[in-house]
């Protein structure tokens, strides 16, 4: 079993990245079973695993790291290649900048709101409405998190995602928004201890 | 997801709470493996922990990694500035909450208080000494959607005195804020009254 992480940095063993992951050894390891949770459960439950890699190349894909939304699209081909294209097509209409999102009009952060993009998938149809309500879910909390309110929630409920269903949605797209920028912060360190041996 | 009348907070240092827009766990439904999941047995009191546990597995991955990346103090940045990248990373996303919890331990443990309440009114860009400043700004270019964190922030890490240990453990609490924030923002809200949770 790969580590993840490590695959998406390019982290060789023994290497100065290697030892220095190894000083936070739980971090490591809990990163991966993180992975593994969401990702590879034993039991997929109220998240069937078709949708847990669609959720995970349309985030990464909003994210533009090449390595990293290029591996979580090749886990979707293999399990189902036929939603790729439409995944594709909805990484496109969702592409953006963030954080971004407005605060209630009528309370003390009012005057720090910035409006972006509400995004709405584009074919639903080709998603289906269970997958549609999805992206829309994790496009809110890869953007705009700070505009998330019970309406969202309840939006999800009426596609049939469970409350069960919607905590493991939620941590999916939370978990990814870490490892994607843990996999950015790593590499780039490397790149710079590299420069300072050279 | 029954309504409530919502509070219009301010970032803030006090003491909140936070009311869960889904069903949590009732304490007597937890089984010995959800409160495995949750690691703290203290933590079956939280709405936020018990809502968590209906997915134990991610959330035991969760909790283990957030620890290390926290609370494991051999070497690397000291934990007043872990605190401070949570709390820069929390203002940046707007999550009141997780800011709220975070200021706090960041004024406790630097003893600096008007410096952390300067980052909470005026926002991310406000006025920092020169550590703290490049503690923020690499927090802050982390938390952009597509990533803005570039060499640049290494560099000034490095000129504030960061090894590459303490570099990493900027990178890590910055981007397990990403995590936390898409959690508590998305799932349900603070409220003025503490008593509602923790």
């Amino acid at each position: 079993m790969i580590d993840v992480i490590d695959h998406l940095v390019g982290i060789e063993p023994d290497s100065p990245l290697d030892r220095l992951r190894d000083r936070r050894p739980d971090a490591r390891e809990h990163a991966q079973r993180g992975f593994d949770a969401l990702l590879t459960p034993d039991v997929p439950g109220a998240v069937s695993l078709v949708e847990r890699d669609a959720v995970a190349a349309f985030v990464t894909g909003l994210h533009s790291d090449p390595r990293t939304a290029r591996f979580y699209a090749d886990r979707l081909a293999e399990l189902a290649p036929e939603l790729l294209g439409a995944v594709r097509l909805e990484i496109e209409a969702g592409s953006t900048t963030g954080p971004y999102g407005t605060y209630p009009a009528d309370g003390p952060l009012a005057a720090e709101s910035d409006e972006g993009l509400r995004y709405r998938t584009r074919q639903p149809e080709a998603l289906g409405s269970r997958l549609a309500a999805a992206f829309e879910h994790a496009h809110l909390l890869v953007f705009r998190p700070r505009e998330a309110d019970p309406k969202d929630l309840r939006a999800l409920a009426d596609a049939g995602w469970s409350d069960t269903a919607i905590v493991t949605l939620s941590q999916l797209v939370a978990f990814l928004s870490f490892q994607i920028r843990v996999v950015a912060g790593l590499r780039l360190l490397g790149a710079a201890q590299k420069e300072t041996t050279a | 997801m029954t309504g409530f009348t919502t509070d219009r907070l301010g970032f803030t240092t006090d003491q909140l709470g936070w009311k869960p827009w889904l069903a949590p766990l009732a304490e007597h439904e937890l089984t010995e493996a959800h409160r495995e999941a949750l690691v703290d047995e203290a933590r079956a009191a939280s709405p936020y922990f018990r809502l968590l546990a209906r997915d134990p597995e991610i959330l035991h991955a969760r909790t283990k990694t957030d620890n290390d990346i926290f609370y494991n103090t051999k070497g690397g940045l000291p934990r007043p500035e872990r605190e401070l990248a949570a709390t820069a990373t929390s203002r940046r996303n707007g999550c009141v909450f997780c800011a709220s919890v975070h200021a706090r331990f960041a004024a406790h443990y630097s003893k600096r208080p008007d410096d952390v309440r300067r980052l909470l009114d005026e926002g991310v860009a406000a006025a920092q000494e020169g550590r703290w400043r490049a503690v923020i700004d690499a927090s802050v270019a982390l938390a952009a959607t597509p990533s803005e964190f570039g060499a640049e922030h290494i560099e000034a890490l490095r000129a504030a005195g960061l090894d590459d240990l303490a570099i990493s453990d900027t990178i890590h609490a910055a981007a397990f804020f990403n995590w936390a924030n898409r959690l508590m923002l998305s799932l349900g809200e603070p409220t003025s009254d503490r008593k509602a949770d923790q």
